[in-house]
């Protein structure tokens, strides 16, 4: 059977080429792998290599044609002792390419830009029973006992990272893991975080469940591209077949007088990516619940602690196995005239500018994320819709920061609620500064958050 | 460290050298036929044929056991068909259809198979040696026996997070074989250009581990070669590397004119070193199969691989819902 040889694509986005030259001539035997002729695109001259073995029984189109379409026949290459068939007699050829990126092939994000005619019903069921025994601890101490009954709990669950083990953690939170669980399950690593983030990945996808520690979020940059690369996107790229399940957890943002390259928040960075999830607690109940569910979880997990709030001690329930679900805001202050939005150690500022305003009898309804991502919008956009006013504070950079996201969230979905228009309180838009003076003045602080508060107000 | 280099060949059964010789075969026109189909339009974007490297994986899998791990880069095709992936399901996800591994959703690059330890198919040069370290890390956590294959070029021997991952491979003694597939080139940059080190391999030797040059042109070579490796891995003494020299007949991808070498050296590598042809020689010489044997062995191969064809043409393209599906757990 004769069969056609085509215009062949010889790059992704090659339509057209020209055929330069031809290395055969009609009569030729051909074997798979030779070379045929050269193909000019857009960006090479290439070489064509035979497909199938025969004699090239016809050139269609001339050496030095320009604007060959792809799969035009350009040969027609017969078997042994064939006849080239009649024009127009069938010869076997290749289907046409499927049609690429076709019309049908694109769809909206589910996103919808009319106002919602509702307020949303957010769940604000209490994070633990009534008349629970509450006892105080730090965050440093919620953390680590979250950790250490998750370990308890499941042998696939362990902690490598820098000084983790043996020093019992730069910050002390894997303080006593070391002696409860070994050296098996508490590793020291070597200070290598593009490596051992890779390790921990490979662990997950090999069916355990790793928590790696950066002993800040700022050396997680050497390990960035694991985290989105390897453990993000694998999960789609497998078609669901493989997850990877780790938690990678450490220090985030100022901590204090430390410069530019150990100061910076990474909340806005990592809730930019589909396939992660971002948690970022204020509170120790928070920090403790957050993380068990965080170790649970079948995907991988951002977690931004704070170093500034590790020693703060909050009312933390004495409960066997305590939990918060990802995805719930939690109201720490209930208001009508203003809503405040913050999350980690914004919450300091957002809750003491709450107080200082209430004195002048403007009520702040504040609302912790808890989650960055999953983000319970719903919650946000309830309060909205109640006190038509919106302030959001974060310590990280102004530009593309989280409270950018909720207030396109809050446009789309509630723009006819608003009295007046959105403040994103961000850190200012510097590297950190040392001097204590400027330090304190690239942070967001409670002043302005009141400050803001009076502007959407108009008080 | 004196150079060392495997001269050793593994005796294997004339039955064992025709399944490599199938397997190798399998690959090839597997290639050829994804080259095709990539001319026709129906495979998109990047695609890196194997084309010329199939005694490495074939000679390597021949030393497996079930629950054995493997990962590689991009250039990830015949690792999988070697490793006993279905050549539908791999040719449907390279046209990006429903029925491919992934749904159509990973590509060329980015294929596994969690039935088969196939752990991808990455994109990023070097980014799936800590994971493969990270995959032996989940056995020896688990205390069983397993060994991961973690394949990657010689470009890629140039990361950092590869020595970082030598460092700790040896530190906490991960049963993982670093496979170096030196095909001479990264893209366009021979390996003379991108560094002064003499070997590949002897770089382990900064962080002790054991490894030893191994000829990728011979499947026999390559097998011999992965059996000490496996072994030394199983015993519990920690990774090895196996820096196997081979040689890509075709461009870095589809789209690649392959201008820095010459057509006589890609034409001496094929007619005098081709893996396929050494074994087929051998077959014939020792007469462990005829001719017919053979022929018949290519024809059923072609019809294994038009039939991936048709399958990975007929199989319809994933439904729109797929869009944002699997993105969390
Ligand atoms: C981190 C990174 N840098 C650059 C690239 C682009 N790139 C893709 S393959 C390649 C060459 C790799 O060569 P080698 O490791 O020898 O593997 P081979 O392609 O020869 O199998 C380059 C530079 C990439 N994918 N990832
Ligand atoms: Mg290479």
């Amino acid at each position: 059977m004769a069969t056609e040889v085509l215009m062949p694509a010889l790059s992704p986005t090659m339509e057209e080429g020209t055929l330069a030259k031809w290395l055969v001539k009609e009569g030729d035997t051909v074997a798979s792998g030779d070379i045929i002729a050269e193909i000019e695109t857009d960006k090479a001259t290439m070489e064509f290599e035979a497909v199938d073995e025969g004699v090239i029984g016809k050139i269609l189109i001339e050496a030095g044609t320009d604007g060959v379409k792809v799969n035009t026949p350009i040969a027609i290459l017969v078997a042994e002792g064939e006849e080239v068939p009649e024009e127009g007699a069938k010869t076997e050829t290749a289907p046409a390419p499927a049609a690429l990126n076709g019309e049908e092939g694109k769809t909206a994000a589910p996103a919808s830009a009319a106002p919602a005619p509702e307020a949303p019903k957010p769940d604000t069921s209490p994070d633990w029973p009534e008349g629970t025994e509450m006892k105080s601890q730090t965050v440093r101490e919620a953390l680590r006992d979250a950790m250490a009954e998750e370990m308890r709990s499941t042998d696939e669950v362990f902690v490598m990272g820098e000084e983790v083990a043996e020093y019992q953690g730069a910050y002390k939170i894997t303080q006593g893991l070391l002696d409860e669980f070994g050296a098996r399950r508490v590793i020291d690593t070597p200070i290598t975080e593009h490596g051992f983030a890779g390790i921990g990945v490979g662990a997950a996808f090999g069916g355990l469940r790793p928590i790696v520690e950066f002993m800040t979020f700022n050396f997680a940059m050497q390990a960035i591209d694991h985290i989105i690369n390897s453990a993000a996107k694998t999960l789609y790229m497998s078609g669901g077949q493989m997850g990877c399940p780790i938690v990678f957890r450490g220090p985030n943002g100022a901590a204090a007088r430390v410069g530019a390259q150990h100061s910076q928040c990474y909340a806005a960075w990592y809730s930019q990516i589909p396939g992660l999830k971002v948690v970022m607690p204020y509170s120790a109940a928070d920090a403790k619940g957050l993380l068990k569910t965080a170790i649970r979880d079948p995907n991988p997990v951002i977690f931004l602690e704070n170093e500034i709030l590790y020693g703060r001690s909050f009312e933390v329930p004495d409960l066997e196995d305590f939990t918060v679900p990802f995805g719930k805001a939690k109201i720490w202050r209930e208001g009508k005239d203003v809503t405040i939005v913050s999350f980690g150690i914004g919450m300091t500022y957002a809750l003491e500018a709450a107080e200082k305003l209430a004195e002048d009898g403007i009520e702040a309804e504040v609302i912790d994320l808890r989650t960055i991502r999953p983000m319970d919008t719903d919650a946000i956009l309830a309060s909205v819709m109640k006190t038509n006013r919106l302030v959001t504070v974060e310590e990280g950079f102004p530009q593309g920061s989280v409270g950018n996201y909720i207030t396109s969230v809050v446009m789309e979905q509630a723009f006819d609620y608003l009295d007046a228009p959105v403040i994103n309180l961000a850190g200012k838009d510097v590297p950190m500064p040392y001097a204590a003076n400027l330090e304190k003045l690239a942070l967001v602080t409670t002043d302005e958050v009141v400050e803001a508060v009076r502007k959407v107000t108009y008080r | 460290m004196a150079a060392r280099k495997s001269t050793a060949k593994s005796n294997v059964s004339a039955e064992e050298l025709l399944s490599y010789y199938r397997d190798m075969l399998l690959i090839r026109r597997f290639e050829e036929k994804a080259g095709q189909l990539y001319g026709m339009g129906l495979i998109g974007g990047f695609c890196h044929l194997y084309i010329g490297q199939e005694a490495v994986v074939v000679g390597l899998e021949a030393t497996a056991k079930e629950g054995d791990k493997r990962i590689t880069s991009y250039r990830d095709h015949g690792h999988m068909l070697a490793c006993g992936m279905d050549p539908k399901g791999v040719m449907a996800e390279l046209t990006g259809r429903e029925g491919g591994y992934s749904k159509g959703k990973g590509g060329s690059m980015h294929m596994f198979s969690k039935e088969k330890h196939f752990y991808g198919g990455h994109g990023i040069v070097g980014a799936q040696v800590p994971l493969g370290a990270g995959l032996a890390f989940s056995d020896k956590y688990k205390g069983n026996d397993n060994v991961t294959f973690t394949y990657f070029g010689d470009g890629a021997a140039n990361q950092g997070q590869v020595y970082e991952t030598y460092n700790m491979a040896m530190l906490w003694d991960l049963p993982v074989i670093f496979v170096i597939e030196n095909n001479k080139y990264a893209m366009g940059t021979s390996v003379q250009r991108a560094t002064k080190s003499p070997s590949l391999w002897e770089r382990g030797a900064a962080y002790g581990i054991k490894g030893e040059e191994v000829d990728g042109m011979d499947v026999l070579a390559v097998k011999a070669a992965g059996e000490k490796a496996v072994a030394h891995c199983r015993a519990g003494k920690g990774p090895y590397i196996l820096e196997v020299m081979t040689y890509r007949y075709r461009g870095h991808s589809m789209s690649d004119p392959a201008k820095y070498r010459t057509r006589d050296e890609v034409q001496k590598m094929r007619s005098e070193r081709d893996a396929i042809e050494n074994v087929r020689e051998l077959l014939l010489q020792g007469k462990h199969a005829s001719e017919d044997k053979l022929k018949e062995i290519d024809r059923d191969i072609k019809a294994i691989v038009n039939e991936a064809a048709e399958f990975s043409k007929e199989s319809p393209e994933p439904a729109l819902e797929e869009l944002w599906t699997d993105i969390y757990a």
